[in-house]
């Protein structure tokens, strides 16, 4: 089996294209692709363009990078500017610009210690290796990336380090799903396609409560061409017959439970913040994470004290109603004009998953800005 | 160190005498230097060299190399530091001919590591046919260079009926790249530390001035050449285009890239396209004579693996776009910053 | 959040650890929360195995898909 190969083969993406072309009725299809991985493939794999006009791809909020308030990202820069600390992060956050303008690549730049890792487990070991240096982990991500960082936290206390905390950002799917599924008539999404990945760890039944509370039919997608094809056809099928329901179309990967260990690790490692303010989104109610109170010990927010920092959207960014699929980003007034990857304004700008910075990257001619 | 001790090449390092052009630089010179760039006009120890040139218009490169680690998969930065400004020379349809060579030494940094380097630059000299002429040494305190900074500076003879240029790209034309694509990068940044990967990928650093002399012998009209280092494919045919006023076609399912380049960049998230060579170059040519370059590329060494990978197209924004095999396509724009592994 | 890829497991080892290699490359990762065994296949994801690969299900969704696009054809030639 060629995990990858077979997925993308090209007889298999245009007959699948075919099959869409057929499946359209008289309408318009608003499908929101939720997670950013999912943006990104759909355009690294010039399937956007290749769909046909009556479907429309809406890019969701499943961005982590994109909806962590800025002020969480001053609050690291924070850390490593006053305390002695070394900052581990993911290369995503390196660039990203907090609310005052600098990033943790600025901050190292002025003599921050700011390091990249690809995984949690290697910040555990950098802290195993340097006892005497405080080693701090930004996490960030949505439940795929979550049970990393519950191993880290697990292997940490095993080890009984003294030198190891986690910032915690970890945000949850569901609730932002809701989130934007409430908005009802405004956000006018005809169907979802589901989190591959996340699901793998959640399992597909997490999703249930979108399809009956709201009517909306849900499809799981893995992240090949054929993969997001697939999904996009079973939910036009559920549309044209008026169905909402969760169909799985990554089956080799996600089951109905999830991964239950991963699970069980996180409801030990994590307990769920009451609110937390997204990027975008506002505040929402039970959709992150913090460390729980067994691992206190480890929480970096509890040892460096850290107070919250708030920041307002810029005044000229949609991204509020870019993220809840209610605005395409072309038809953002400062889109590619005062808010462009070099220079963002919002959250939607700041990494290549952002919907906007994808369409700016993958789809805009700057022809198009002049006329 | 005092006078009249010889270098310690086993175990010494550089001191910060070394770059201050007294004795301590003498010995420097005399003992890692010359014996290994041995050659008349280095030996006679001028301010600058005096050297005989072939008929024909000159060219001058330079590049500047500052790669870490020094030694990779490969090569190493003395390797680099020859092949990159002989190939900058070649890209022109140029002959190189000789180098100039600054280092800059970081205090403490190992002589034995300083002469592996030197070492390297010499038999990558060798074997390109050029000879380093003359050079500078200065030595800064710890911390003031990542170990060794190289630059040199290299001139060729480019005859007077090759007329390569950036912006002679033409709509029909059509674009060539020598082998696979990412092979620099992908194993430097393996060998980060950080990231944990364990690879047989070497690096593609390699001359290839002695490919260029056969295409040009093929008698097809090279329009452009450029070698896609830094910034990769993307970046390099995106200045093509852009010198042009034209657009580029990629097709994506033509572009050769290896399993294990393929590998580290969907670990770590990033497109090949934007990955460092630093042994391939890019060609375009007219399409009635892409064929017969191709053939010639491929009956040469150093392009055994060349393939045609687009065309040049009429487009006023001057854009790239890499069409897929499924009849979709997507712009592939200019880099904006270092491309950094990613976990979204 | 996604980027986790098929990977194959190439060496068990201690404390929950595993050596697996995607296209010739190989890494460290965490099997701690995923049964797997030598060969077998899983999604990598920040340095560890989130799920099983299940080659079965697949080639089941291989044929279903070839399946789906070879009725348009039995459509047009009915």
């Amino acid at each position: 089996m060629k995990w990858m190969d077979e997925f993308r083969d090209r007889d298999l993406v245009v007959s699948l294209l075919g099959r869409i072309d057929t499946a359209c009725m008289d309408r318009r299809y608003r499908l929101m692709e939720f997670c950013g991985g999912h943006t990104h493939a759909l355009y690294r794999y010039s399937l956007i363009e290749a769909l046909p006009e009556a479907v429309e791809m809406v890019h969701g909020p499943g961005c982590p990078v994109c909806v962590l308030p800025a002020g969480r990202i001053d609050m690291a820069i924070d850390l490593v500017r006053h305390r002695d600390v070394v900052l581990c992060t993911y290369g995503d956050m390196l660039r990203v610009p907090g609310g005052r303008g600098e990033s943790l690549f600025s901050a190292r730049a002025s003599g921050g210690e700011v390091r990249m890792v690809y995984s949690p487990l290697d910040a555990v070991d950098m802290a195993e290796r340097m006892p005497d240096r405080q080693v701090v982990f930004f996490a960030v991500g949505f439940e795929t990336t979550a049970p990393a960082t519950a191993l880290a936290l697990d292997r940490a206390r095993a080890l009984g380090l003294r030198n190891f905390t986690v910032f915690c950002n970890h945000v949850l799917t569901v609730p932002a799903m809701r989130a934007i599924a409430d908005d009802g008539e405004e956000a006018a999404i005809d169907g979802i396609i589901g989190p591959g990945h996340v699901t793998a760890v959640i399992g597909s039944e997490a999703f249930a409560p979108i399809a009956t509370d709201y009517r909306l039919p849900v499809a799981i997608a893995g992240f090949e061409p054929t993969d997001l094809l697939a999904a996009i056809l079973v939910l036009l099928h559920q549309i044209n017959a008026g169905e909402a329901r969760i169909e799985n179309a990554y089956a080799r990967a996600v089951t109905a439970k999830g991964n239950e260990q991963a699970a069980a690790l996180m409801n030990k490692v994590f307990a769920l913040r009451q609110c937390f303010a997204w990027r975008g989104l506002g505040e929402l109610e039970a959709s992150a994470f913090k460390v729980a109170d067994e691992y206190a010990g480890f929480d970096a927010e509890q040892r460096f004290g850290m107070d919250d920092l708030e920041h307002a959207d810029h005044r000229a960014c949609r991204c509020a109603e870019v993220l809840r699929g209610q605005m395409q980003p072309r038809d953002c007034p400062v889109f590619a004009t005062a808010c462009t990857p070099e220079h963002p304004l919002g959250a939607c700008m700041v990494s290549s998953e952002g919907a906007c910075a994808a369409a700016f990257r993958y789809e805009h001619r700057p022809a198009e800005v002049e006329a | 160190m005092g006078v009249g001790l010889a270098l310690d090449l086993r175990h010494g390092c550089v001191d910060i005498n070394m770059g201050a052009g007294g004795l301590a630089s003498e010995r420097l010179l005399q003992e890692l230097f010359l014996p290994a760039f041995d050659n008349v006009a280095l030996q006679s120890l001028g301010d600058g060299a005096v050297v005989p040139m072939p008929p024909g218009r000159l060219v001058v490169a330079t590049d500047a190399h500052v790669v870490s680690p020094i030694f990779f998969p490969g090569g190493d930065i003395g390797g680099l530091s020859v092949h990159g400004t002989v190939n900058d020379v070649a890209m022109m349809g140029a002959r190189p001919l000789y180098l100039s060579a600054s280092f800059i030494l970081e205090e403490g940094f190992p002589l034995a590591d300083l002469k592996r380097v030197v070492d390297s630059m010499a038999a990558a000299c060798h074997e390109a046919g050029v000879s380093i002429v003359t050079g500078d040494t200065k030595v800064v305190e710890k911390g003031g260079a990542d170990g060794v900074f190289i630059t040199t500076t290299g001139v060729g003879m480019v005859e007077e009926s090759v007329g390569i240029a950036p912006d002679r790209a033409r709509p029909g034309d059509r674009v060539i790249v020598s082998g696979p694509i990412g092979e620099h990068g992908a194993a430097v940044l393996a060998q980060r530390r950080e990231l944990g990967l364990e690879t047989a990928l070497t690096s593609d650093t390699q001359p290839l001035h002695g490919l260029v002399a056969a295409m040009l012998e093929s008698g097809v009209e090279l329009r452009c050449l450029r070698d896609p280092t830094r910034g990769g494919v993307a970046s390099a045919l995106n200045e093509l285009a852009r010198a042009s006023g034209v657009g580029i076609a990629l097709d994506e399912e033509s572009i050769p890239v290896g399993g294990e380049v393929r590998g580290v960049c969907e670990l770590l998230g990033l497109d090949p396209l934007y990955v460092a060579c630093e042994g391939r170059l890019l060609a375009i040519c007219p399409a009635d004579g892409v064929e017969r370059l191709l053939q010639n590329m491929r009956a040469h060494p150093k392009g055994e693996g060349a393939a045609i990978i687009g065309e040049v197209v009429e487009d006023r924004d001057r854009l790239l776009v890499l069409h897929a095999p499924w009849g979709g396509s997507r712009i592939v724009p200019m880099l904006t910053g270092e491309p950094l592994p990613r976990i979204c | 959040m996604c980027l986790a890829i098929p990977a194959r497991v190439v060496e068990i080892r201690d404390e929950g650890m595993a050596l697996v290699e995607v296209e010739g490359v190989r890494r460290e990762a965490s099997l701690a929360l995923v049964e797997a065994d030598v060969d077998d296949y899983v999604i990598l994801h920040v340095g560890i195995a989130i799920t099983r690969l299940d080659e079965a299900e697949a080639e089941r969704t291989l044929s279903m898909l070839r399946k789906v696009v070879g009725g348009d054809e039995k459509e047009n030639t009915a």
